[in-house]
C-alpha cells in the first residue's frame, strides 16, 4: 500500500493545486446560511415563490411533481397551494403573463428562475431580495444595490416595508471624495420584523437553490455509496497487485 | 528461439486455432499484451498514459448517451441539457461524467506530458511518439472547443465567439476563414450544428485514429523508464528485458490501482463538486447564450487558460495570436531543442532541474492568470510568466548543452 498512498497524496496535491483555482470569487455579499435538507424551509420557499415571483418568473425547467417528491406534497396538496395556473402535476411552472406585455411594463423580460441558484448563486438571491432601496428617479420608485438599474420593482415591499440605502463619504490619500454603501435603513414599516423578513426570504432562496438542481441531495448521498465501493475495490486490487508483484525483484 | 516463436508454432487446436489461421490473435496479445515488457519500476508518473485512455472510454460512452437526449439546434441545445439533467433517468450522473471528465482529460493529459519533460521520454528514438502525442493534443483542443459550445450558454456562446474570432487577425484571409469557420456571420444555429458534427464524429474519429499509432509507435520502441536507460540493452539468456515485466499482468494489475484512485477522485468531484467551484462547469454556463448581453467577464475554461493569458499579454490582436499559437505548437519541438545527453531528470544538472521548475510555475501561473480579469497587474504577470514559458524553450538548446549531467546506471534503480 506504500505506493499506492504515494500515489494518492501526489494525486491529491495536484488536485488541491485546482481546488486553490477553484475558490475566489465573493462579493460583499451576507452569507444566505440556507439549509437545503430542511423541507420545512423548502416547502414555505415554494409557496413563497408561487405566492409572490410566479405571476412573473418562470421556472420552466421544474415539474410540479419533482417538487412534489422530495418536498414530500401529495399531488392533492400541490394542486391546492402550489399550482394556481396548471393543471396537471407534470407541468412546468410557466407564467401566463404575455412576453409582450412584459416587455411593455418591464422594458426586458422577467428572467426565468429555474437555474438562478447556479448561474448566480444562492447568497445573490439572498442579498438581492433584501437590496431593494427608494431611489425617486426610478421608474418603480425603487433600485437594487446588487442589479443596479434593475427593472423588477419591490414585490416584497409589503412584507420587507420600504428602506433607504446610506452612503458614506470619505475622502482617500489624494484628496478625492470617495461614497461608500454602509447600509440599508428602515424608511416604512412592512408586515414583518426584519428578522421574520431575513426568515422569508431565506425560505425562497433555499427553493430557489433546491429547483436549480433538484438532484442536488440525491447525488450526494449516492456517492456516498459509491466512495465506499471504490475503497472496497481499492483494498481488493492492491491486494491483488502485491500478489502479482511479489516475485519481482527490487 | 524466442519464446513468441515457440509458442505461436505450437500446435493448437479448437477456434483459437481456427480464429489464428485467419487473424493474428494471439499473436497481437503476445506482441502488445503479454508479451510486451516495460520497465518494472515506473513511478506514480508513469500511470498517465493508462489514465488518459480511461477518460476517453469514459468519454466515448457518456458522450454516445447524451447524444441519444441532446438536440443540436440554438432552439433546443440549452432546454435539452436541462431536461438531461431533469427528465432523464441518470441523465445528470451522465451530464457530469462528461463534463468531468473533459476537465480530466486535460489534468491527466498535462501531467502525462510534464512525464515526458521529467524523464526525457520524447528523447531519440520516442520523438515520433510525441509527436503523435502533440497531435493528440491538439486534437483534443479542438474536441474540448467544440463540445463546450453545445450546452449553448452564455460562456459556451461567448467563449466561442472570443476564440474564432481570433482568426480575424490573420492579414488577408482572416475574415474569410471566420465566416467558413463559423459558416454565418456571426456563431448561430449553423455553427451549433457542425461543431456538433465536429465534436461527436470527426473530431473523436481523428483521436481514435491518433491514439492508435501513438500506441503502435510505443510498442515498436519499448516504453522509456525514469533512469532513461534502454531497458532491451540488458536481456537475459530467455531474450526478456532483465528490467522489464510484462504489461499484463504486471502493469495491468498495478494500473488498475491507479485507475481505483483516479476514479475516487473523479466520482468525488462529480457526486460532491462538479462545478468544481465554477472551474469545471462555468457558473455563467447555466444562463443560457444571449447575443445581446456580454458577460462582464468572459474567460475561457481552465484547461485553455495558460494559453489565453499569452494571447491576453500582447497588446497587438495578430501577434497575440501569433504567440499563443507559438506557445502551443512548441513542445512539438522538444526532441530537437533538448541537446542533453542524458534522458532522465535524474541525471541532468542543476540548470535543467531549474529551468524545468520555472516552466512548471510559470505555465500554472498562467493558467491561473487567464482565469483573472484582464487587469494591468495581471497582464503584467502574464507578460513575465510567458516570457519565461517561452524561454524555457528556445534557450534550451544552449543550456541543455551545457549542463553537467551525472553518469547514467545500466540498470534502473528504485527510489524510496
Amino acid at each position: 500500500m506504500g505506493k499506492s498512498m504515494q500515489v494518492l497524496f501526489a494525486l491529491t496535491a495536484t488536485f488541491a493545486c485546482v481546488s486553490a483555482f477553484a475558490s475566489g470569487g465573493g462579493a460583499d455579499f451576507e452569507k444566505s446560511e440556507i439549509d437545503p435538507g430542511n423541507i420545512n424551509s423548502l416547502q414555505r420557499g415554494a409557496r413563497n415563490f408561487m405566492n409572490y415571483c410566479s405571476g412573473c418568473h418562470s421556472a420552466k425547467y421544474v415539474r410540479f411533481n419533482t417538487i412534489g417528491k422530495y418536498l414530500e406534497l401529495s399531488d392533492k396538496q400541490l394542486i391546492d397551494n402550489l399550482m394556481f395556473n396548471a393543471e396537471r402535476t407534470f407541468e412546468t411552472i410557466n407564467v401566463s403573463m404575455r412576453s409582450g406585455d412584459a416587455r411593455k411594463w418591464f422594458g426586458t423580460l422577467p428572467p426565468d428562475m429555474s437555474l438562478m441558484g447556479r448561474s448566480k448563486g444562492a447568497d445573490y438571491i439572498f442579498n438581492f431580495l433584501k437590496g431593494f432601496y427608494i431611489d425617486p428617479d426610478s421608474p418603480t420608485g425603487v433600485d437594487n444595490h446588487f442589479l443596479p438599474g434593475t427593472s423588477m420593482p419591490h414585490v416584497l415591499w409589503e412584507l420587507q416595508g420600504y428602506q433607504n440605502a446610506i452612503y458614506a463619504s470619505h475622502e482617500d490619500a489624494e484628496g478625492n471624495v470617495i461614497r461608500e454603501f454602509a447600509g440599508m435603513e428602515p424608511a416604512t414599516a412592512g408586515l414583518m420584523s426584519a428578522d421574520e423578513y431575513d426568515e422569508f426570504v431565506r425560505d425562497t432562496t433555499n427553493f430557489l437553490a433546491y429547483i436549480a438542481e433538484p438532484i442536488r441531495s440525491e447525488r450526494r448521498k449516492l456517492g456516498v455509496w459509491v466512495m465506499m465501493y471504490l475503497i472496497f475495490f481499492l483494498i481488493i486490487a492492491s491486494m491483488l497487485k502485491n500478489q502479482i508483484w511479489k516475485d519481482v525483484k527490487k | 528461439m524466442s519464446r513468441i516463436e515457440s509458442e505461436v508454432g505450437k500446435p493448437k487446436g479448437g477456434l483459437m486455432k481456427w480464429i489464428d489461421d485467419r487473424f493474428p490473435f494471439t499473436e497481437t496479445m503476445k506482441y502488445h499484451v503479454t508479451e510486451y515488457y516495460a520497465s518494472k519500476n515506473f513511478n506514480f508518473w508513469y500511470v498517465f498514459g493508462v489514465l488518459a485512455f480511461v477518460v476517453l472510454i469514459i468519454q466515448f460512452l457518456s458522450g454516445i448517451f447524451l447524444t441519444m437526449n441532446y438536440k443540436p439546434s440554438s432552439a433546443e441545445a440549452f432546454a435539452s441539457v436541462e431536461y438531461i439533467m431533469r427528465d432523464v433517468e441518470w441523465g445528470w450522473l451522465i451530464r457530469y461524467v462528461h463534463s468531468t471528465g473533459a476537465s480530466f482529460f486535460f489534468i491527466v493529459v498535462y501531467l502525462h506530458m510534464f512525464r515526458a519533460m521529467l524523464y526525457g521520454s520524447y528523447k531519440k528514438p520516442r520523438e515520433l511518439i510525441w509527436i503523435i502525442g502533440m497531435m493528440i493534443f491538439f486534437v483534443l483542443f479542438a474536441e474540448a472547443f467544440a463540445g463546450y459550445l453545445l450546452p449553448w450558454g452564455q460562456m459556451s456562446y461567448w467563449g466561442a465567439q472570443v476564440i474564432i474570432s481570433l482568426f480575424g487577425a490573420i492579414p488577408v484571409v482572416g475574415d474569410g476563414i471566420v465566416e467558413f469557420i463559423r459558416g454565418d456571420y456571426s456563431i448561430s444555429d449553423i455553427t451549433l450544428n457542425r461543431f456538433f458534427a465536429m465534436h461527436v464524429i470527426v473530431l473523436p474519429l481523428a483521436l481514435i485514429g491518433l491514439v492508435f499509432v501513438h500506441i503502435v509507435a510505443l510498442h515498436e520502441v519499448g516504453s522509456s523508464n525514469p533512469d532513461g536507460i534502454e531497458i532491451k540493452k540488458k536481456k537475459g539468456s530467455d531474450g526478456i528485458p532483465l528490467d522489464g515485466v510484462a504489461f499484463h499482468p504486471y502493469h495491468t494489475s498495478k494500473d488498475l490501482v491507479a485507475i481505483i484512485i483516479f476514479l475516487m477522485l473523479f466520482c468525488a468531484v462529480i457526486f460532491f463538486a462538479p462545478e468544481m467551484g465554477g472551474y469545471f462547469l462555468e457558473h455563467a454556463n447555466f444562463e443560457p447564450a444571449n447575443l445581446l448581453a456580454t458577460p462582464e467577464h468572459i474567460a475561457p475554461v481552465w484547461y485553455f487558460t495558460p494559453f489565453y493569458s499569452i494571447l491576453r499579454a500582447v497588446p497587438d490582436k495578430l501577434w497575440g495570436a501569433i504567440l499563443m499559437g507559438g506557445s502551443v505548437l512548441l513542445p512539438m519541438f522538444l526532441p530537437w531543442l533538448d541537446r542533453s545527453r542524458v534522458r532522465s531528470i535524474r541525471y541532468r544538472g542543476w540548470i535543467y532541474k531549474s529551468a524545468l521548475t520555472c516552466f512548471a510555475i510559470s505555465f500554472i501561473a498562467l493558467g491561473w492568470l487567464g482565469t483573472q480579469p484582464a487587469e494591468a497587474v495581471y497582464v503584467l504577470a502574464a507578460r513575465f510568466f510567458g516570457i519565461i514559458y517561452f524561454a524555457f524553450f528556445l534557450l534550451m538548446p544552449y543550456y541543455t548543452a551545457i549542463d553537467k549531467t551525472k553518469p547514467v546506471p545500466d540498470r534502473v534503480v528504485y527510489h524510496g
